[in-house]
């Protein structure tokens, strides 16, 4: 049973504009009778990473959904499988040896439920995927910071590597950019420029350029490559006359930016995940089985990550951050004042990229971290023989301070790529007061704002699977520096993926797991912006609830209290002058925060966060911060 | 339930070695199934289309893009030089005409009325692909290539520099511990695949590129040698088309390790033979090891070796492939099924390994590899 599926129009971005998820219709029978959502008792959901298939089960049970059990088996895109249902089944199969229940039928595929009653089988089964390197694209447009950074805007967020941005004023030359587009195979090409009723030319030349390049696709000669163009309207013609030709498969979308002030994502980004299923997944090995077994469209997994994130936040009214920090790439996500961005780190991660980490931040911002003695010569062929072995674990603590404080810097690089990707609208024009001027406000400004920011979570290796939590809290504060009061949590099984791609068909079951069984609650932590002379007081606190404290914060002090799961207490901070804890500087502040597995940390470090230079007086600093957070076993 | 994968290297005497060898476009292929083949013939050639320029008329000739097709003097699918002028304005009155040359010599592909823009397809570029080692063609893929195979000695590195390349092998150290430093390099190496011990020094790889050697082969490298060798940082593990006049594997990795004693012995028991080697490595998304390929002589009755099915038991060779240990060699001794608390504070699946000297050490079962072949 494949649904198609009905993509609604985005609203423009300087309105509230969550992507309305278009309720996926689905049926049980030819008859196309939609479900009944409240007959949903068990779900199957998978995903198919670049190396794991990952399944989980989720169950109505009396008090809500939860995820019961979970399965993993390798992915099996690449030879001598060739075939990703394979991997499918077995993580399935771990899940059915579990639970007992079976789920798999004898000729291979996932069993229904006949009734209620039934032991066997699950209601609905969906999945994610990233596997074969998941979706890649290329998108053109016409100035780099306006339609074409709206088209990678698109693209990011329906899940897809950009691999290339071609723009008339990227300061290559003509030959040179068709030359990159000779070599990238993309799955796809995003093309975009000109408003409606604006210049037709240059978005009709940028055509021009694609076209003849020939961009040869991934998966084959026959292959016809899609194109979909999402630019101004009146030159829809010529661009269709430029891809006219047997290779291309065009598609026309409404204009991602019809006007300077307005973005119009929606269109654009529905027609991709179309294009992803017919064309790309229907050509990876097996997923045209796979497609006929799910009962949703399978999406990308960022693309799904990036849609649970997102109706969190909207349900919760909060801005949050999230994190996938992989061996080869670092996604992070955000909602700010409910505007959703992604980036795609493509060469930030702990394996395969390990080496580029390292040559981009250079090892000396990553020694920073180190308390330890450790010599560079020696950390330089670590580093390389874990890019070459990317599946190998450290085993002594050495390692694993090494390899936590390259993870600061990937995170720290990719939340900064972040910043600057995800700002409001460039190229806007702007009514200007006297005010404005003395302001210097223009467009473009990063969304980002880390005193804003409510919730951070946490998911990839090097977080999820840190052998104490408070590694995975510490870690996050360290990279992402947020101020105020933020909540953190990590991703316990990276279950999101599959919690949103739920979302579209079963929000509340979604909901109701992130909740009490995707995010494992680290805690809260209390920061202070601004900078101080190591010692002098920062901030007083008063605490009272579930945990009772009270003291002085001095700056350069960090201070972990434990305030467990479940457990709340109300924080009364008083920040010293020119200090700010979400009050504005030198303001008292008072707030009700929650436990979690490290408890509450009061951050007095200072942001912008600043090691003392002097070696030996910056490790005994980061041995009284081990200490503080137990970090490490003595 | 799925199988455990473990990734292993191949070290081998005796393998059915095929390798595909494609044009990247429809082209021809120049032998046919059975063929005897040298590594360097050709066995396929085709053309590639010429690089595209493009230019705009309507600019240069300061007319609206409508006119351009009216002004040009040459037409769609026809050959213009370099230089030439292919176009001229009006002028006033017959005066102060501009003109128009091609920037590039080709064929004029494409002229937009809509932007005034005009594209050059330039000359069409050779692709040529060798056999790349010497041996018979087994199977013609029409119109792309052939499938060379050949019965062959293999070794397999951890990771490489350079491309394709080919000669006969030289033994530049008596002893797979034994560094391999400049002074081991001689003119006798020129257009040799100069196989050394443990690591090369960035000294010895100067050296073997004055001499002209065609590749080196060690057991490994220091990352900062190797960051001087190249001029940068290497990012990315995607290698291959590096061109610095050397093709260099390392058979274990980074630091100083020993090359596995097995491996030593295979290729010096080779010396002298041609042998084909390719630098070219990929770890991410269909993994790419650089090789060491030595054709075997018609008659060699060498026996291959009990091919490993990948699963970790008692008995199995495996190398410890990260600190502490790295690089050490050792026979499986017990498999916990018990995952066990590391030094770094995780738990996991470990394995015990009994290493050459009896000692017997706990490693993470992620932390070995199998010795394949």
């Amino acid at each position: 049973m494949q649904i198609g599926r009905t993509g609604r129009a985005e609203s423009t971005r300087v309105h509230p504009s969550f992507p309305e998820k278009t309720r996926i219709r689905m049926t049980a029978d030819s008859d196309h009778t939609p479900l009944d959502l409240s007959k949903i008792s068990v779900i199957l959901a998978t995903d198919c990473g670049s190396t794991t298939t990952k399944a989980i089960m989720i169950e109505r049970t009396p008090e809500g959904f939860r995820q019961t059990y979970r399965g993993e088996a390798p992915t099996t895109v690449e030879e001598p499988f060739a075939d990703v249902t394979v991997g499918v089944v077995n993580s399935v199969s771990e899940i059915a040896e579990l639970s007992g229940r079976r789920l798999v039928a004898d000729d291979g595929t996932i069993i229904r439920r006949s009734s209620p009653d039934d032991p066997d089988g699950c209601d609905i089964y969906i999945s994610t995927s990233s596997a074969g390197g998941g979706l890649q694209m290329m998108v053109a447009g016409v100035v780099k910071q306006m339609t074409a950074e709206s088209a990678k805007r698109a693209a990011l967020g329906a899940g897809a590597i950009v691999m290339d941005t071609i723009a008339a004023n990227d300061k290559r030359r003509p030959h040179e950019q068709i030359q990159r587009i000779r070599e990238l195979r993309p799955d796809m090409v995003l093309v975009s420029g000109g408003t409606d009723g604006g210049n037709t030319t240059q978005v009709v030349q940028l055509a021009e350029l694609i076209a003849p390049a020939k961009p040869r696709p991934r998966f084959g000669g026959e292959f016809r490559l899609p194109i979909i163009y999402a630019g101004n309207k009146d030159a829809r013609p010529a661009v269709e006359a430029v891809f006219d030709g047997p290779g291309f498969d065009l598609s026309v979308v409404e204009n991602l930016r019809p006007t300077m002030e307005q973005e119009n994502l929606g269109p654009a980004r529905d027609r991709i995940h179309d294009v992803f299923l017919e064309h790309v997944m229907a050509h990876a090995p097996g997923y045209d089985k796979l497609m006929t077994w799910t009962d949703a469209p399978i999406m990308p997994t960022p693309g799904a990550v990036g849609d649970i994130l997102q109706t969190i936040a909207r349900r919760q009214g909060i801005n949050a951050v999230g994190v996938d920090i992989g061996g080869a790439t670092t996604d992070v996500f955000s909602v700010f004042e409910e505007k959703f961005n992604r980036t795609v780190s493509a060469n930030l991660g702990m394996s395969y990229s390990i080496s580029n980490v390292c040559a981009e931040a250079g090892m000396d911002r990553i020694l920073q971290w180190v308390h330890l003695d450790m010599d560079e010569r020696e950390l330089r062929n670590r580093v390389k023989n874990k890019m070459i072995r990317p599946t190998t674990i450290p085993q002594t603590l050495e390692a694993l301070v090494f390899e936590q404080a390259v993870a600061r810097e990937a995170l720290r690089l990719a939340y900064q790529q972040h910043k600057e990707f995800a700002t409001t609208l460039k190229g806007v024009q702007q009514q200007r007061t006297v005010g404005d001027v003395f302001s210097q406000q223009t467009s473009g400004q990063s969304l980002v704002d880390n005193m804003t920011l409510d919730l951070l979570v946490a998911s990839g290796g090097v977080l999820s699977h840190a052998p104490r939590m408070a590694q995975t809290a510490l870690l996050l504060i360290d990279a992402f520096e947020p101020e105020g009061f933020t909540s953190l949590a990590k991703d316990s099984i990276f279950m999101m993926p599959h919690l949103g791609v739920l979302a579209g068909v079963h929000e509340q079951a979604s909901l109701e797991v992130f909740e009490r069984d995707c995010l494992i609650v680290l805690g809260t932590c209390v920061a202070a912006k601004g900078e101080g002379k190591i010692g002098k007081p920062c901030f007083k606190y008063s605490i009272s609830g579930d945990l009772s404290e009270q003291g002085t914060m001095a700056v350069g002090e960090l201070r972990r209290f434990d305030l467990g799961p479940g457990a709340t207490a109300r924080v009364e901070i008083q920040p010293e002058r020119g200090f700010d804890c979400g009050a504005g500087p030198g303001k008292a502040i008072s707030r009700e925060v929650r436990g979690g597995t490290v408890g509450l940390v009061l951050d007095a470090r200072g942001r912008p966060l600043m090691l003392p230079e002097e070696t030996s007086e910056r490790r005994a600093c980061l041995s009284r911060w081990i200490e503080a957070m137990d970090l490490y076993p003595a | 339930m799925a199988k455990a994968y473990t990734p292993g290297l191949k070290v081998t005497p005796r393998i059915a070695f095929r390798s595909r060898r494609l044009l990247p476009i429809a082209g021809k292929v120049l032998v046919a199934k059975g063929d005897r083949v040298t590594g360097d013939q050709i066995v396929a050639e085709t053309f590639m289309e010429g690089d595209v320029t493009p230019f705009n008329v309507a600019s240069k000739l300061a007319c609206t893009p409508a006119e351009v097709p009216t002004l040009l003097s040459k037409k769609e699918g026809e050959r213009v030089e370099q230089d030439e002028v292919i176009g001229q304005s009006k002028g006033i009155f017959g005066f102060f005409k501009s003109e128009c040359r091609a920037p590039v010599a080709g064929t004029l592909e494409t002229v937009s009325a809509t932007t005034g823009q005009v594209l050059i397809r330039g000359e069409p570029i050779p692709v040529r692909v060798k056999a790349y080692i010497d041996g018979v063609v087994g199977e013609v893929i029409e119109n792309e290539g052939c499938v060379v195979e050949a019965d062959s000695a293999l070794v397999q590195g951890i990771f490489g520099i350079g491309g394709e390349t080919a000669g006969p092998l030289a033994m530049a150290c008596k002893d797979p511990a034994e560094e391999l430093h400049e002074d081991l390099i001689t003119a006798e190496h020129k257009g040799r695949i100069v196989v050394g011990g443990a690591r090369v020094t960035v000294a010895a790889l100067r050296r073997a590129k004055e001499v002209g050697a065609a590749a080196v082969v060690s057991g490994g490298i220091d990352d900062s040698d190797l960051k001087e060798l190249l001029g940068y940082d290497l990012g990315v593990a995607i290698t291959g088309s590096e061109q610095i006049g050397l093709t260099v594997v390392i058979t274990e990795g980074f630091g100083d390790i020993a090359m596995a004693t097995r491996t030593f012995e295979l290729l010096a028991g080779k010396r002298g033979s041609n042998a084909s080697v390719n630098g070219a490595t990929q770890i991410r998304a269909g993994v790419m090891r650089p090789e060491i390929v030595v054709p075997l002589a018609d008659g060699d009755g060498v026996v291959a070796s009990k091919a490993s099915e990948g699963v970790l038991e008692i008995g199995s060779l495996v190398r410890i492939i990260r600190d502490p240990h790295f690089g050490v060699i050792g026979e499986v001794a017990a498999l916990p099924a018990e995952p066990a608390v590391l030094g770094s504070g995780s738990k996991s699946r470990v394995l015990e390994v009994k290493l050459a000297d009896g000692e017997q050490v706990t490693v993470p079962r992620a932390n070995v590899e199998l010795i394949e072949g």
